[in-house]
This record gives C-alpha cells, structure tokens and sequence, in this order.
C-alpha cells in the first residue's frame, strides 16, 4: 500500500501496467450480470402483478418474463442463482484485484456538484474513459449496494420462516417485499440512466466489449 | 371470486404428467441448454425464450435442484413465528383453483379418511375418530406464492401424531393426499414431522367452515399456502413422487418458506 501524491491510496501489487480499462474477466461478469439482471427484472413484474405492491401499478405483459405467475417465478428462481454466482464472483474479483476500491474510491463531494453542474449544462463528454467521475462512482456504488441487498430481501421473502429473524429486522414479511420492490426501482433507475448515457456515448459501450484504452503506467503510480 | 392465480388458459396438466418422468431424469445438460438458450442477443432481440421446450425442460431441472436446496436450508427443529389469538383473521381467506361459487362442501357423515401406501393400519377414519386425537393449536402466518399473507390459527392432531398412530414408515421420502376438490398434494417426510404440521379440523377454535376445508385439511407453518391441501379424502405414504396440482402445472414442489 502506498499513498498518492494527492492523498489517495491505492494497491500497488494489484495494478499492473498496460491493463485494459475492463480485464476480460469484468466484461465477461458484466454481460452475464446484464443477462440475469434482465431475466430477474422482467420475471419479477411477472410476480409482482398477481399481487401488486402499488395500487394500480401492473407491468404489461409484453415487459414480463414468463406467460404467466408460476412461468415467471420459474424464471425468477432459476435466474436468481446467475446473478447471486456472478454478483460473488465479481464482487470477490473486485476486491481480491483492488479493483472496486480503485475504481469506485474517492467520492469527493466538490467533484460530485461539479459533475452534475457539467451535465445539467449537457458536458458530459468523457475525455478520458479511464477516469470515473463522481456521480458515475456514486451510481455504480449505489447500484452495487442495491442489487446486494436486492438478493439479501429476495432470500428473505423466499424463506421468511428458516430466516423469521431477518423478516422482524426488516420490519416483516409486507415490509421486505416493499423493500425488494424498492430494490427494483433503484436498478431500473440505474438502467435507464446507464444504458442512455452508453448509448450517447458510444465508446464506453465499445470499451464494455472489446476492453478499451490500456491503463496508463503514470496513472497507477511510481 | 375469481382467484388470480389461475392462468388465463390453463395447460393441460395431462401433457406434463405424461412426461413426468423425463422431466424429472434430466440431467446436467438442460442446465448447459439453457446457458445457451438464454444469451443475450435471443432476449435483446425479442424471441419468445419462454416457449421453448429446452428451456421449460431446463427450468423444471431447476426447480428440482431447488427442491434440494430447499430441503437442505428446511430446520426441521426451527418454529415458524407464532401470533396472539387476538390477531386471526376471521374468516380465512378462501383460495382455491376455482371460484367459491363452485365449492362442492364435504357431507361430514359420510366422509372417510383412507390411508394407502407404506402405513400399518390402513383402516379408514371417521370424523369422529380424529377429534379424539390429542389436539395441538397453533396461530401463524399464512404466506401465499402470490405474495399476501394473512394471520390465521388452525387447530388437529399433528401430522407427526397421526402418522406415528397409524405406523406409517416414517423412513420415507413422501406424505402424498387426495382431496374432495381433486387437488392432489405432496410433501417431503421431514416436513410432515414437523411439529407445526396439523391436519386441522377447526379454525380460530371452531369447527373448519366448508370454505376452508372441512371436515380435515392440512396446515403446515413451513410452506407456501398451494401445499395445504384442503378437503383432504386419502393419506398416502410413500417412496414415489406424485408431485401435485399446481406442480404439474410447473410451480415449485417443494414450497417452502
């Protein structure tokens, strides 16, 4: 561990040299996770319209996964194991590399108002893709966050007997299907946002595929 | 009314039974098929995923492989949360796969309780001769697959008592019923044992109404509501599986909570 210039630390060891913007092994988690992200989404308003949370808030059926409830908690149960496997598996690459905390870390506050200041005057060009700005570190963080707690309630609402203690924490079993639904609304929110602002800017989207500009030497440190 | 669970075209649950058996044999591979089936150019693009028969084949693999995970998390020593007398809704939800209006009651006189398969005495019973079994009363929360619950408090022998009364071979795998409203149900025997697991014959202290399953239905603290079958005709121990009414349709078997 050694400390920048500019007060950040960083993992030395897990930062080699000449790396791609996304290693092959987070385009891979990223496809897979868009998949299952997909299928848990569509599948769960399939659920969710047998017994809406909101009233008369129902999901049309050509935005579900699955004819009816019972096809669409076959899909939501087989999918749930996709994106928990690939969640751990990119959850324990991001930490064991350094990557996450090097990505993600710091959100200075300065930089987050400046950032939305640029994209309200529509200056959201990215230079350089190597560099995450604050709202984009924020989203991704809160996005991580979301689908963690998204299986947490998902386990909870599937067992809510073997895991009774977990229900009363969270308030009971109405309460952690509103939690989960909540959940919902936050990756979807994301969704919408990340996948306009690939689009505007394509080269993220190419980067996502083919890997994207190999990290600079002086980027990571001396 | 008309319960919302129901499919607006309900498939013949004939058509699965016929092939339950390859259903249940698959292996590995459906998994793999459906790792292949479900890229994401096929979703992006629009196709109709879901009408695939390898990739039904491969969502019934793992339901079933959810059926083991499920039977591995189930305590059988862990008590479902139990409620105050003063919180049992009253009265019951109705649901079943057909409107109230088409309710056929039992004529409680003339019913019989049979018992088939791997039990010792395989007389039936009366009515009357199970409510001289010990009664055990319990007041918990109904979960339905749907997603509402309700507080409810059921009243019988347990299960476990009746089972152990009759000498069902508690060793194995499968308690299965046969219901008044042609609802076949299954259970695992771990789950039967459980001492939350009634046959009750009343609710909230009173004799069960015919809406609820009377004169003798099955309530378990530890599954979803489709896996209480009400109105119950036959016991049936067994080593084989028989699956059930909904789960012929595709919906999980084991439904637990």
């Amino acid at each position: 561990m050694k400390i920048r210039h500019d007060g950040t630390s960083f993992a030395t060891t897990a930062v080699t040299a000449g790396r791609r913007l996304h290693p092959l092994p987070v385009r891979i988690m990223h496809w897979i996770n868009a998949v299952a992200m997909i299928v848990m989404i569509m599948s769960g308003w399939g659920i969710y319209d047998d017994y809406v949370i909101v009233n008369g808030l129902h999901f049309p059926p050509s935005l579900r996964l699955g004819t009816w409830a019972v096809a669409s908690l076959r899909w939501h149960f087989a999918g749930m194991w996709l994106l928990a496997l690939n969640g751990l598996a990119y959850l324990s690459y991001g930490i064991a590399t350094g990557r996450l905390r090097e990505r993600m870390l710091p959100i200075r506050m300065r930089e987050l108002l400046q950032t939305v200041r640029d994209t309200l005057h529509f200056k959201i060009a990215h230079d350089d893709l190597t560099i995450y700005n604050a709202v984009q570190k924020l989203l991704y963080i809160v996005v991580i966050l979301a689908a963690i707690c998204q299986v947490a309630t998902g386990l909870l609402i599937w067992k809510p007997v073997q895991f009774s203690s977990g229900v009363a924490l969270l308030g009971g079993f109405q309460a952690v299907r509103l939690e989960h639904f909540i959940g919902m609304s936050v990756i979807v929110g994301f969704l919408v946002v990340h996948v306009i602002l690939s689009l505007l800017v394509p080269r993220t989207l190419w980067a996502m595929i083919g890997g994207g500009p190999r990290l600079q030497r002086t980027r990571v440190g001396t | 009314m008309r319960s919302p669970f129901r499919p607006q075209k309900p498939p013949n649950p004939a058509i699965l039974d016929d092939h339950r058996p390859l259903i249940r044999s698959l292996e590995r591979r459906g998994l793999i098929r459906a790792g292949l089936s479900l890229g994401a150019l096929r979703l992006l693009t629009g196709c109709d995923v879901g009408s695939s028969q390898s990739v039904e084949d491969a969502l019934s693999w793992i339901s079933t492989w959810n059926d083991r995970v499920q039977a591995a998390l189930f305590d059988p020593n862990r008590l479902a949360p139990t409620y105050p007398a003063s919180m049992i809704l009253k009265p019951p939800k109705f649901n079943a796969y057909f409107d109230i209006t088409d309710l056929k009651p039992v004529d409680g006189r003339t019913w019989k309780l049979e018992l088939a398969g791997r039990i010792a005495d395989k007389r039936p019973w009366t009515a009357e001769k199970i409510a001289t079994l010990p009664e055990t009363s319990m007041v918990i929360r109904h979960v339905c697959v749907e997603g509402w619950d309700y507080i409810g408090g059921w009243s019988g022998p347990t299960l476990r008592s009746f089972l152990e009364r009759v000498g069902a071979d508690l060793r194995a795998k499968y308690v299965a019923f046969k219901t008044a409203d042609d609802y076949p149900s299954s259970i695992d025997m771990a789950t039967a044992l459980h001492p939350q697991t009634l046959l009750a014959t009343k609710y909230a202290g009173e004799t069960l109404a015919d809406p609820f399953g009377y004169p003798l239905r099955l309530r378990m603290a530890t599954k979803l509501g489709y896996k209480n079958p009400k109105w119950i005709t036959a016991i049936e121990v067994t080593n084989t599986y028989l699956g059930g009414y909904w789960e012929s349709l595709g919906e999980n078997w084991f439904g637990g909570i």
